[in-house]
């Protein structure tokens, strides 16, 4: 009788995803002057997490209160979550809420998020079967997006022109042009603010441009938003771009992540806001998203979702909370502006303005592989291939020591 | 139109859409309404329904004495405790969850000593409840059952299942997903003739799905005698075993006999996937709390399996909820409270037993024709009352008494709920008579007080 084939005889090893290879390597660096500029999550001054206060005193109030049970939630999430994360995202008086033109549907973080979004897309955006429709994402971006678009059966899953290296800034020109000569209906993927990994967004007159070159070709427009409120330290100002569009009449998706700016990295708190024509047409979509919901997550968890709800819905807790994310982005600001400083002060080659110009948790440095090995190898400071780097990473501690090792890399690694 | 944008952030003038007077096709014009899932279909006819006393048996959930979902007093308290310490830290957890619990529930199912676990061809992966647990199988089978490139089937499901299982499948890719023969109506119980019948027929190294206990929808579930018939079968066969193990312990109120057909397997050195669920277990339905066991042949591909894993965990939602599995974990890796829980889970299931012992005393003092003995031969959740459709929709339209369409219906929603209580779903005093005319429609009375003449 011939061998049995077996289950997953010949799977291949995986490329490891490298942010997490990144953060194994930098756990078993014994140099005690090592520093992590890989992590992708929020660290104090200390270098620890941070546990929202705002967040310590609502999950005290969820735990207290005993009408709360543990019972299933609807299919498409708690309500008063959904429509106040929508709500987040797009302003409270934005025309599309007055209008009722809008819905969400509550999902497993941004990533869950983006799922949704791009399984409903491939089934029914534009007719059916979009396996062949062109989804456009930036170049560079967030690696996950390739995946996620990929794994929901998306064929062509192409970058567009973003991050200009030379000039270490938004490739503008590059940006339009792709926009204008992608195939018409094409998906694209936008980043509201705080780009990743390069931190540089498109100004305010850029993206009227975006939106007119869109809005003409009939692309459509798929906001990715994980850092609202964390860049500018305002929430309404980094939601200008999604708010935008919306005045521009467009329909669209923006997928939201809470894991940022609350904290709340293990509850994956996400939610998926949908901007339509009317109401019907948000009605239909939602029936379709809840069947994809279903045979995904069923549905998804309440902790994490109860949490924000009771948060942005009780005005003080709002406030309180409002407050707790400009901390995190002051520090965030202080420390770019620090390292921008002493980079300054040491000589360094180059210039360094792109550390105080760009926005959000990361920095692309502008140093290349080479540099970044040594950064790593010599230096024990782990940082992405790319030259991103996580600002969260840095503290008034080890600032010194990261300043005077990228001079030093800078100077001695071509 | 112009445009002004200000540099605090505003936007100037725009208009609104309507405003436009352009009439302007939504990109969503062509998206259809979706057909309500079945169970979503149900209770909103039952919401809707103005009728005093109707009832819902259709409920997914385990309930207590008052007829809520509860968690228990050992669960209410480790998530106090979970919430007032210092020491755990908002980090993501990784794409396999927390490891602690991966280990508790993967020891749970196979038992510490299986071979699997010591010769390390193990991998368990923490997922968003069953749903997801069977979801991440369906995407590892598809990219790696096939060496030569995607698979898309055949996958076996029960007849009748959960609802929801084959469009996991489709969804995952796999278009080619059949039945096998499981409800036998006239036996009232699982037909495991024409269940081997089906599988004998199913070609070669094709996946079965397999509840190891408490079987979805119906409560019936194969003797152990039939389940040694079955892997001799799938050996033979080269079938690969997908088992759900959606309530372990409260099938039999026992967690080593509720998972007995996985370690069969597992003791048989058979590869298979089990996905599992804590919802009902534990009461933390919200927190979505699942795994998915893969039990493989050889250790030398565990690693690339992983990463295999990881890169699909990756795509669906990057990584799980941790707080359920934490209140889990803590639980299943202390040996008190794994006791205490255990005895929880027993009382659980002994009140399910009473209850199925009352209705089927009911029906027999009420000279019900046929045979009621399935009500309490069957476990866990559901029961299988083998009235069809006919007899479920004049249930619904006539009776008001909501069950599932195929005569499955969950017993504890027929508790007497206390009087004065203000549940909907609980009409106090309330508890249903099923009365079987072999010859004519059911008919079925509500009792309030007294028995009413028939």
């Amino acid at each position: 009788m011939p061998a049995s084939r077996h289950f997953c005889q010949k799977v291949p090893q995986a490329t490891p995803v490298a942010v997490f290879k990144l953060s194994n390597d930098f756990k078993e660096d014994p140099n005690p002057m090592k520093v992590n500029l890989g992590v992708g999550a929020y660290r104090t001054d200390e270098g620890q997490p941070w546990v929202l206060p705002v967040v310590k005193k609502v999950e005290k109030l969820i735990v207290a209160d005993n009408r709360l049970n543990h019972e299933y939630l609807p299919i498409l999430g708690l309500p008063e979550f959904r429509s106040s994360a929508s709500k987040i995202a797009l302003g409270e008086d934005s025309p599309a809420i007055q209008e009722n033109r809008v819905g969400a549907v509550q999902c497993l973080g941004g990533t869950g998020a983006l799922k949704m979004g791009a399984e409903f897309l491939r089934r029914w955006y534009n007719g059916n079967d979009n396996m062949k429709t062109p989804v456009y994402v930036s170049a560079p971006t967030w690696e996950n997006h390739n995946s996620v678009f990929a794994n929901a059966g998306f064929e062509d899953v192409r970058p567009y022109k973003y991050w200009d290296a030379e000039k270490r800034g938004l490739d503008l020109a590059g940006f339009l042009g792709d926009l204008e000569t992608a195939p018409k209906h094409s998906i694209f993927v936008l980043h509201a603010c705080a780009h990743n990994p390069t931190g540089t967004d498109p100004t305010h007159m850029e993206w009227t441009q975006v939106a007119e070159v869109m809005k003409r070709r009939k692309l459509f427009v798929f906001f990715d938003s994980a850092y609202q409120g964390f860049a500018s330290g305002c929430l309404d100002k980094d939601a200008w771009a999604v708010r935008y569009f919306v005045t521009q009449g467009f329909e669209m998706f923006c997928a939201q992540s809470f894991s940022k700016n609350f904290g709340l990295y293990n509850e994956r708190v996400g939610n998926l806001t949908i901007v339509a024509r009317d109401a019907d047409n948000v009605r239909r979509v939602l029936s379709q998203m809840e069947k994809i919901v279903r045979v995904t997550w069923s549905n998804p968890p309440s902790q994490g979702a109860r949490l924000v709800a009771i948060t942005l819905n009780t005005a003080e807790l709002f406030a309180e909370w409002k407050d707790n994310v400009k901390t995190m982005a002051d520090r965030v600001l202080l420390m770019r502006a620090s390292l921008q400083a002493k980079l300054q002060a040491l000589g360094t080659p180059g210039t360094w303005d792109h550390i105080t110009q760009q926005i959000g948790m990361f920095s692309f440095t502008g140093l290349n592989p080479k540099q970044v090995e040594y950064m790593i190898k010599e230096r024990s400071i782990y940082l992405m291939a790319s030259g991103r780097i996580n600002m969260c990473g840095l503290t008034t501690k080890n600032i010194d020591y990261v300043a005077k090792s990228i001079h030093e890399t800078v100077v001695n690694v071509q | 139109m112009r445009q002004t944008c200000n540099s605090d952030g505003g936007v100037g003038s725009t208009e609104n859409v309507q405003a436009r007077g352009i009439t302007l096709l939504s990109i969503f014009v062509d998206t259809p309404t979706a057909e309500p899932n079945p169970e979503t279909k149900l209770l909103a006819d039952f919401k809707t329904d103005t009728h005093l006393s109707k009832v819902y048996l259709a409920g997914r959930e385990y309930l207590n004495k008052e007829g809520q979902t509860s968690v228990s007093p050992l669960v209410g308290k480790i998530m106090q405790q979970i919430c007032t310490d210092p020491t755990l830290c908002p980090e993501y957890p990784s794409s396999f969850g927390l490891p602690e619990f991966t280990r508790r529930a993967t020891e749970l199912v196979l038992g510490r000593d299986c071979h699997a676990i010591v010769e390390n061809r193990v991998l368990g992966v923490q997922t968003v409840g069953c749903t997801g647990a069977v979801r991440l199988g369906a995407e590892l089978l598809k990219h790696w059952y096939n060496v030569s490139g995607v698979w898309c089937g055949p996958v076996y499901l029960s007849s009748p299942c959960d609802d929801s299982l084959a469009g996991i499948f489709e969804a995952a890719g796999i278009q080619d997903v059949r039945r096998y023969r499981y409800w036998d109506t006239e036996q009232r119980g699982v037909g495991v003739q024409k269940m081997m019948e089906d599988l004998e027929m199913a070609p070669e190294q094709s996946v079965i799905v397999l509840s190891a206990s408490a079987h979805c929808p119906t409560g019936s579930d194969l003797s152990q005698k039939h389940w040694r018939l079955l892997t001799q079968l799938m050996v033979r066969c080269r079938f690969f075993p997908f088992f759900l193990l959606p309530a372990q312990g409260l099938c039999h109120g026992d967690v080593q006999q509720d998972a007995w057909p996985v370690r069969l397997c597992a003791s048989l050195g058979m590869e298979l996937l089990c996905a599992q669920s804590f919802s009902h277990s534990f009461g933390l339905y919200g927190e979505r709390v699942g795994h998915l066991l893969c039990v493989l042949k050889q250790s030398s591909t565990l690693l690339a399996v992983q990463s295999q894993a990881e890169k699909q965990v990756r795509a669906l939602w990057s990584r799980p909820s941790v707080r359920g599995a934490r209140v889990v974990a803590t639980v299943l890796s202390n040996p008190a409270h794994h006791v205490e829980w255990q005895e929880g889970v027993k009382s659980m299931v002994e009140r399910g037993i009473l209850v199925r012992e009352r209705l089927r005393e009911k029906l027999r003092l009420l000279g019900c024709p046929g045979s009621w003995d399935h009500l309490i031969q069957q476990g866990g959740l559901y029961c299988c009352t083998g009235l069809n459709v006919q007899q479920v929709e004049f249930l619904e339209k006539r009776r008001h008494i909501y069950l599932h369409p195929n005569g499955c219906l969950n017993p504890q929603f027929c508790l007497a709920a206390p009087p004065g209580s203000l549940q909907r779903r609980h009409t106090p005093k309330l508890a249903v008579w099923l009365c079987l005319s072999t010859h004519r429609i059911i008919r079925v009375s509500c009792l309030r007080s007294p028995l009413p003449s028939l």
